[in-house]
């Protein structure tokens, strides 16, 4: 349990590149299924070029805590992904914190995202920090629990741990606990990521906004950062999610030959997540903002169904 | 004892200084009270002088003590029997001392600032010298070795600290909430006497050490308790055991402000002068978790499992509703107030789980829960108290507690709107601050907690563990609303347009309580090695050297495999991550310009503060996703001539009920209040009615002694 200074440097390099390609495929696929033709998939690095090469316009109303939420944004979305296992079993901060830390840190960036959407004091930003706050805790407990479940099973709430834990001889999938622990984690994606049933990422309706409503009034580099630091977090969790539950091929040891099968695998399974969100974003309608707690709920009650399971399967 | 070098430079000795010192205070400010700026200077002088003693004097108990000698001496000699005015200094207190401490440095700095305020308006001396005689009070509470001198420190803390929330009693608001806690408190109180009662009748004796070998007896008997031969008197014992943890969990409970024991808290907060709130909600609710641990885990012995159940659930319940009614305010100190129950909550959570743990016979783990507590203690006095003064700080500045009156004040008061950032995240516990590392300790003992045994009720580990996540959740909620509403955006009032920065001392006393909360936060195992002596003390156990690995820069939850945390690494690595922005900014952007425009107001000319959020909006979909507990009404009333699109005024009225008042104690008092009305008979005015009572009364007892 050391730091690894090369793996540092590849994970957040990987995670810096990767990140803008899936939500790139995702957008791209979501067009196709709408029988559109779409963006290609790599049009979300231009727009984050364009936006890092643009002018800035900041509101004469806002104070040094507009100009701080970006970097906060972008920094905690980077830190995160460093303690989330990717290639390896081993992540590279797994030291220096595991789930709890990875929970906090994305409640860090969102602290500071609500607070940059009511700082221009336009209506619009304050409505979107409001309804982010209010949603994110009820997400939380859901998240909390089943990771709590995963942890548990593991006896560990460190992530590197727990990917080795599930990385067993047996296919943990099958075991009611990690299958129930699975859904309700795969609803808090879409909650957490904005994703249709819960937030339309493609609108600027005012109504039906939440994320881009606090982001109305960055322009420039800092737009860059958030829209960056946004598609990191999306990584991260999707990450969590296909890591912790489908642990295969996930190298134990940094050759050469099992990173590249690693990486592989790890590209598959990330395809295979993207493509059941943007199956549930294309079938599904935006629920209105007093339904959403309903789901959220339901994914709570997952979770404590998975807790409950751990005493007849174990 | 003679006095080597060696021990002159004692606890006992800095301690003795400490107390002198606030006499010192209390009096002279009394002597001087006509000349008001000499008054504050002495009074808050000498405060801070005695407080940075106390400081001394716990952290050389705790620290090269380490609590193997606890210093004893009697403050004054014994005149009556029974009457011993003992002072202990053991780990347990010495601990306590240094929360009481800490907090009355920062806040005797930062009231030297603030009394200003009350120059030819209230008298500054009398504010001083009850201010004195609380912390005085307060200090002896922890420090007091036998149940008379505490109850009787106990009760001097209650009414100097009525009479400073009573300090503007010319507004009706303040005499109201100054009398709900002198009721609330005395309550408390009275069933505190009934507990050592109970505790005196099995030792014989008042003093702590008697009753701390009551509990290691009654642990015994206990564990005995399988036996066949198990006496009926032993088993009386355990009865009147479960008893006075009843009491002693309502009497030390109304102090700390427990669900619904707490409703004086909300009331009395928020109307006492700011650096009185912050002492109160610092420190004066502590002295009931420092009574919980004092008897919990000292004196009762080994616990039954349905005391750490019961606890536990207080303390979620506690949690998750003091969010949820603090989400519910906008008055800023009120708000705060309502975050003390929830913290108490979490506290109370720890010690819960504590003591389920000892009841399964896992001290390690206890231990782990016990400090979870005793640390979130520590954490939730300074956080809450750096709010409380800048809060103080606003509303010096702009002269309303309303939040829906300020906004704008982060360019008006860069310093206060910086301090008040740091306390709003550490209180809703984000990393790298000190929140987040005591409730990831709290986590840590709930998850391990799973493990320890194989009966359903271990569910509520991780239960509460998903409650504590809401309750995090929210209150990060909460103080974005609590933030933003006050500072960011545009001045909602004339007061806040002009607001000011506050004085030098009362930027000196947020600065002191936010260095702690950033040490507190950053270095846990260096402060974690304070708390080896108290957990040695009442469990038996020191953890410090198996929580920190890596030389002491990361934590872990009693053994690496459960996870580690390292808030000093995340912090180090964010610093390294920053060349990642900056370079991309040099790389890419090095030529864009940087334009201050207008904030879009969809393509109205101008933007008002009307057209802003407000906080009663912000918190409108909690409201509405909880509408069960809040019950929410609305009164809208709408003039208008012809038609009702064209109103010419409307009215908009918006409420939130708690539904402790409505259910709990709204009837309770008008039963109490009937009764009376019923006693007032008896109450006749003759001597000779009253006689008879008399009479009665003497021949009953005889009967029943006989």
């Amino acid at each position: 349990m050391n730091l690894d200074p090369l793996a540092l440097l590849l994970q957040t390099a990987l995670l810096l590149l990767l990140a803008p390609l899936v939500s790139g495929v995702i957008k791209n696929w979501k067009a196709k299924l709408q029988n559109r033709r779409g963006p290609r998939i790599w049009q979300v690095y231009s727009d984050v070029l364009k936006f890092l090469r643009k002018d800035m316009v900041i509101s004469e109303h806002a104070s040094w805590v507009f100009s701080f939420a970006p970097y906060a944004v972008f920094i905690t979305s980077l830190l995160v992904g460093l303690m989330v296992p990717m290639l390896t079993t081993q992540a590279p901060l797994s030291l220096f914190g595991g789930a709890l830390a990875v929970i906090g840190l994305l409640a860090l960036g969102r602290f500071a995202l609500a607070l940059a959407g009511l700082d221009p004091g336009s209506a619009f930003g304050g409505m979107g920090s409001s309804r982010e706050m209010t949603l994110s805790a009820i997400a939380e407990p859901a998240m909390m629990l089943s990771i709590f479940t995963v942890a548990i099973t593991a006896g560990s709430t460190d992530l590197s741990q727990i990917v080795q834990a599930t990385q067993g001889p047996t296919w943990k999938l099958l075991n009611p606990t990690h299958a129930l622990a699975f859904a309700a984690l795969f609803i808090v994606l879409l909650a957490e990521t904005g994703r249709i049933p819960v937030d339309n990422p493609a609108t600027h309706l005012e109504l039906t906004m939440i994320h881009e409503a606090m982001l109305l009034e960055y322009s420039g580099r800092y737009l860059a950062f958030m829209e960056w630091g946004a598609s990191i977090k999306q990584l991260v969790l999707m990450t969590l999610l296909v890591n912790v539950f489908f642990p295969i091929g996930i190298a134990s040891e940094a050759t050469p030959a099992a990173l590249g099968l690693s990486l592989l695998l790890y590209g598959l399974k990330l395809l295979a997540l993207s493509a059941a969100v943007v199956l549930v974003e294309t079938t599904n309608a935006k629920l209105r903002l007093f339904r959403v707690p309903d789901l959220l709920s339901a994914a709570f009650v997952l979770a404590t169904l998975a807790l409950l399971s751990t005493f007849l399967f174990q | 004892m003679p006095p080597e070098t060696a021990e002159i430079l004692s606890s006992a000795l800095f301690l003795k200084i400490a107390l002198c010192g606030y006499g010192v205070g209390m009096l002279g400010s009394l002597l001087v009270v006509r000349q008001e700026k000499l008054a504050n200077y002495v009074t808050f002088g000498s405060a801070s002088f005695a407080a940075l003693c106390g400081i001394m004097a716990a952290v050389l108990a705790l620290a090269v003590e380490q609590g193997r000698v606890s210093p004893t001496f009697e403050l004054w000699p014994s005149l009556i029997p029974y009457l011993s005015l003992g002072v202990r200094l053991d780990a347990l207190g010495a601990f306590f001392v240094l929360i009481v401490s800490t907090l009355g440095l920062a806040l005797s700095l930062y009231s030297l600032g603030y009394a200003r305020g009350f120059y030819g308006r209230k008298s500054v001396g009398v504010l001083g010298a009850f201010f004195n005689a609380l912390l005085l009070a307060t200090t002896l509470v922890f420090v007091a070795d036998n149940a008379f001198f505490f109850l009787i420190a106990w009760e001097i803390m209650a009414l100097t600290a009525y009479c400073l929330v009573s300090f503007e009693h010319e507004h009706e608001e303040t005499r109201n909430a100054g009398v709900l806690y002198f009721v609330m408190s005395h309550i408390g109180t009275g069933c505190l006497i009934l507990g050592f009662l109970l505790l005196f009748q099995a030792s014989g004796g008042y003093g702590f050490d008697g009753f701390h070998a009551l509990g290691e007896k009654m642990s015994a008997v206990f564990h005995d308790r399988n036996n066949p031969d198990f006496p009926d008197v032993l088993h009386r014992l355990l009865v009147r055991r479960n008893a006075a943890f009843l009491l002693f969990l309502v009497g030390f409970g109304v102090k700390a402000g427990i669900v619904p024991l707490h409703i004086w808290l909300p009331a009395a907060h928020p109307v006492a002068p700011s650096n009185v709130s912050a002492l109160m909600s610092g420190v004066i609710i502590k002295t009931g978790i420092y009574g919980l641990t004092r008897v919990f885990f000292d004196f009762l012995g080994t616990p039954p499992n349905w005391w750490g159940v019961t606890v536990l659930t207080v303390g979620t319940i506690s949690a998750v509703l003091g969010v949820l009614y603090a989400l519910m305010e906008h008055d800023l100190k009120r708000l705060l107030a309502y975050h003390s129950i929830e913290n108490i909550g979490i506290i109370l959570m720890g010690f819960g789980a504590a003591l389920m743990f000892l009841h399964t016979g896992h001290p390690l783990l206890a231990s782990l829960a016990l400090i979870a507590g005793l640390y979130h203690t520590i954490n939730h006095a300074v956080f809450k108290a750096l709010l409380f003064l800048g809060a103080g700080a606003v509303l010096h500045a702009t002269h309303t507690r309303n939040m829906e009156e300020m906004g704008g004040l982060a360019k008006r008061m860069r310093w206060t709107a910086f301090f008040f950032l740091v306390g709003a995240v550490a209180i809703s516990a984000l990393p790298p601050l000190n929140g987040f590392v005591s409730e990831w300790l709290t986590y840590q003992s709930l998850l391990q907690g799973f493990g320890t045994t194989p009966s359903l009720i271990r569910l509520m580990f991780p239960l509460s563990a998903a409650m504590l996540a809401l309750t995090g959740a929210l209150a990060a909620a909460c103080f974005v609303k609590a933030f933003g509403i006050t500072f960011l955006a545009q001045p909602r009032s004339e007061h806040a347009k002009h607001a000011h920065e506050a004085s030098f001392t009362m930027l000196l006393g947020q600065a002191i309580l936010t260095a702690a909360c950033v040490f507190l936060g950053l270095f846990p195992t260096v402060f974690l090695k304070l708390l080896d002596p108290v957990t040695q003390q009442l469990t038996g156990v020191q953890l410090s050297a198996q929580l920190s690995v890596t030389n002491g820069l990361v934590l872990a939850g009693v053994d690496s495999q459960g996870g580690t945390v390292s808030t000093l690494g995340l912090t180090l690595m964010a610093v390294c991550l920053l060349p990642v922005p900056f370079g991309l900014w040099l790389f890419c952007a090095r030529k864009s310009k940087t334009r201050i425009g207008p904030t879009w107001a969809c393509g109205q000319p101008g933007l008002t503060p009307q057209m802003e959020y407000t906080a009663t909006g912000f918190s409108k979909p909690i409201r509405m996703v909880f509408k069960a507990l809040f019950r929410p009404r609305r009164d809208v009333q709408r003039d208008y001539d012809f038609s009702p699109y064209f109103a010419k005024t409307i009215r908009f009225e918006s409420h939130v009920e708690e539904v402790f008042q409505t259910r709990i104690y709204r009837p309770l008092n008008r039963l109490v209040l009937r009764v009376s009305r019923r006693m007032r008979a008896l109450q006749a005015g003759s001597l000779q009615a009253y006689l008879i009572y008399i009479f009665v009364t003497l021949l009953l007892l005889l009967l029943f002694a006989l």
